[in-house]
């Protein structure tokens, strides 16, 4: 069994952290395999961002498939570049607050749909819309245990304990939306 | 061992401190960057010295420097840097100095592209500089075996007093997955590596005009010249015994293919593919680029092999120089590149697999 | 009859040097050697050569050397002295080495202030080579590379490094001495001992730059170079002591 990841959105929007908090959980607590690789740009700042995340419980050849059987698109150009590599039937994740549902010209892949740039600045934060999609993504897809990824957000954000219990609502608020779309 | 997400760049930094690396010097460049950056917080940790030169060139030679004095020691660039510490590495190969260096390397020729590309192995397994001198040049095709293979690097660079260059390319390097680290030299340890060096290493002797030490990356004498290069090409025969390759379900193959680092990873798993659907489809894996392998293509029952299949994230293909030499003409070698940046991609592969079986 | 002068053992007794008559490298050297012995520092000196001339020698001194590639002197004695703090790191380069080819490494390692110490030969002209044109040829002085002179519009001034490396704040010690004088040439071994004791001390970066004579690629005899040294090389490098801190 192997899941290929693709997240792609606008640089700033935590695109590489999402993947990263996946793979160090990945890591951490499951005997699975998992390549996390970002693709990246000359630039620093601006233009689309996107990382690659493979889980496994077999080798890994390529960090990067051609085709995705998940896609998290956080802004439009992303979804446009990125939706013709998902695979028929592939879950396709998109933050329904900036993706225009109806730019999905594809009937034959699962929508999730999740306002993640609202509900953070609900949450008074807009910097975690990308906890809230982590969370949104576990939470339908299970790829790896809820708890496990919590741990590792946990750790990652030691050194800022000021910031967990906002994330830990927008994780969670975030599971609730997954679950509620399977 | 715990497994940790690590970065293939910081998880090569960290494998060369863990082999007993004191002294780093380098230069910015993508897709490398992590390894400076990360030596300049780790080596204060560890008593060691990290420089940002102010070129490629200057680091190679700051890496000289430090190695000439005993100390173990590693420098980093990623393909048009490499080409500038091809100096450097020329001269320590000569003064016959261990030092270890990675090309985490990009797409070429010129500037080329940042992204990965496997465009340097003719640079990096014929012509590192100038003089004919030889290398072993170690690929690793994981982040894992990136670190197993730095740790190696430097005690074949002791053992040869030549250096050593680990040939990555920017998704070894970039990506992260798990590894499980190897133990961390102790101080003494270091210190002992440091003071086995010390008759010869560039630090100061008693006033002795035989036993002095003289580091020189070349003889004014002829003679003196050729036999220095006469002893160094036996020590380059010597690496028979070294040649690492992976070979995977070679013996029925119908096709077999030929690649090294992230495509030989990449082919790995279209064998499985392959043969999961029934195909008879094999791998040779070079892990010592140089010294080369040649040897793993005879295990090839080329009664039922149809190609070997050349794979490399190179335009021209260079790899295919070394395969044909192993193949020797038994039978036909077909390739599947891509280059600029282009990641090889498992979907050509399995394309020209079954083109190949189709014939 | 009490013996007050003998050959400084840091040269080896059997070995004839590289050097061509007439050419200051020899003094230069014999001042480094008496400097080693005198400071009791022989033990720890590591010599690193540029390519040059200034690599004749290495067959013959009795310390610990090691050949840089062209103009590297300074970064490979950067990584020596960071990683063995003990040792007496010295580099000894020529005006090719140190201001042309090896400038940025020059510059950077001073910048650095990196506590090493640099003898730097200046004698205006590429000398193994056969006389090309130097960052430090004089105006109107021929080279086989400027079979006309040197001509300001088209190769520019001659560089002065002692005066370059001044702009920068971490430098120590930077003088310009010459060896066409016996007094020259003790302030020239005296300059050499200062520039070893600051690397003691862990002033940092000491440059000693001496202005010496090239008679064969000047075509000069031995005497006749000293002349020119005296006429044209000082007037444009003026001695003295440019920085001391």
């Amino acid at each position: 069994m192997e899941t290929n990841l693709c997240v792609a959105g606008f640089g700033g929007q935590g695109v590489m952290t999402l993947g990263k908090f996946l793979a160090d959980a990945t890591c951490n607590a499951t005997d699975k395999n998992v390549t996390f690789f970002p693709s990246y740009g000359a630039e620093q700042r601006g233009g689309t961002a996107n990382c690659f995340v493979v889980i496994s419980d077999g080798m890994i050849g390529a960090p990067l498939g051609d085709v995705m059987d998940d896609l998290i698109v956080m802004n439009g150009p992303s979804l446009a570049k990125f939706l013709p590599t998902l695979k028929q039937g592939g879950r396709l994740f998109i933050n329904s607050s900036i993706v225009d549902e109806k730019e999905v010209n594809r009937s034959d892949v699962k929508l999730i749909k999740a306002p993640v740039t609202e509900m953070a600045l609900e949450m008074g934060n807009a910097k975690v819309l990308n906890v809230i999609m982590l969370g949104v993504y576990i939470g339908y897809t299970e790829v790896v245990p809820a708890e496990v990824v919590w741990q590792t957000i946990e750790h990652k954000l030691g050194s800022k304990p000021k910031l967990l219990p906002l994330n830990k609502q927008a994780f969670e608020k975030g599971l609730e939306l997954g679950r509620s779309q399977k | 061992m715990a497994r940790v997400l690590m970065k293939g760049c910081e998880a090569i930094a960290e494998a060369a401190v863990r082999a007993g690396c004191r002294f780093f010097a380098g230069y910015p460049i993508t897709p490398q960057n992590e390894i400076p950056e990360y030596f300049s917080r780790r080596m204060p940790e560890v008593g060691g010295t990290f420089v940002q030169g102010e070129s490629e060139v200057a680091s190679v030679n700051m890496v000289y420097g430090a190695a000439s004095a005993g100390t173990r020691s590693m420098t980093s660039s990623s393909s048009p840097g490499i080409a500038l510490k091809s100096e450097g590495i020329s001269y320590a190969a000569a003064a016959r100095i261990p030092m270890v260096y990675a090309n985490i390397s990009r797409g070429g020729p010129g500037v080329g592209a940042i992204q990965p590309a496997q465009q340097d192995y003719f640079q990096a397994t014929k012509a590192s500089g100038n003089g004919g001198f030889e290398m072993m040049v170690l690929a690793p095709s994981t982040v894992q075996e990136a670190v197993d293979l730095t740790y190696k690097a430097f005690d074949y660079a002791d053992r040869d007093h030549n250096p050593v260059l680990i040939l990555a390319d920017g998704v070894i390097g970039t990506m992260m997955e798990p590894v499980e680290l190897p133990p961390m030299k102790s101080d003494e340890e270091v210190a002992a590596i440091k003071a086995a060096k010390a008759g010869w290493a560039c630090i100061g002797h008693k006033l002795d005009y035989a036993n002095r030490s003289w580091i020189q990356p070349g003889q004014w004498d002829t003679k003196k010249m050729q036999a220095e290069n006469e002893k160094a090409a036996a020590m380059y025969a010597s690496w028979e015994k070294d040649i690492q390759v992976e070979e995977y379900q070679v013996a029925d193959a119908e096709v077999v293919i030929a690649a090294y680092g992230i495509s030989g990873r990449i082919g790995k798993s279209v064998v499985d593919i392959c043969r999961a659907a029934g195909k008879k489809v094999g791998l040779i894996r070079p892990i010592t680029v140089h010294p080369f392998p040649y040897a793993a293509f005879d295990h090839i029952d080329y009664s039922v092999c149809k190609a070997v299949l050349d794979v490399e994230m190179s335009i021209p293909a260079q790899l295919v120089q070394d395969v044909r030499m192993a193949v020797k003409g038994r039978c036909p070698i077909e390739t599947c590149l891509c280059s600029g940046g282009n990641i090889m991609s498992r979907e050509a592969v399995l394309k020209a697999v079954d083109a190949i079986l189709a014939k | 009859m009490e013996k007050i002068y003998s050959r400084t053992k840091t040269i080896q007794e059997d070995k004839v040097s590289g050097f061509c008559p007439g050419c200051m490298h020899s003094t230069v050297v014999k001042l480094i050697g008496e400097a080693l012995e005198e400071m009791n520092l022989v033990e720890k000196a590591v010599m690193v050569t540029g390519i040059g001339c200034c690599g004749l020698h290495m067959d013959y001194i009795a310390y610990d050397t090691i050949t840089a590639p062209h103009g590297r002197a300074t970064a490979v004695a950067t990584g020596m002295k960071r990683t063995s703090p003990d040792s007496l790191i010295f580099t000894y380069q020529g005006d090719g080495d140190f201001a042309s080819i090896g400038l940025g490494e020059s510059i950077s390692a001073a910048n650095r202030g990196e506590n090493i110490t640099v003898i730097f030969i200046n004698n205006g002209i590429y000398g193994m080579t056969g006389g090309q044109m130097a960052p430090t040829t004089l105006l109107g002085m021929k080279a086989s590379t400027a079979p006309k002179g040197r001509i300001a519009e088209e190769h520019g001034y001659p560089m002065h490094m002692c005066e370059i490396l001044n702009q920068l704040t971490a430098p120590a010690y930077l003088v310009r001495t010459s060896c066409n004088t016996p007094q020259n040439v003790i302030k020239t071994k005296n300059a050499i001992k200062k520039a070893f004791q600051n690397q003691l001390d862990g002033k940092g970066f000491s440059m000693v730059e001496i202005v010496t004579s090239c008679p064969t690629n000047w075509g000069l005899d031995p005497l006749a170079a000293l002349d020119f040294i005296e006429q044209k090389m000082l007037p444009e490098f003026p001695l003295g002591v440019i920085r001391d801190r």
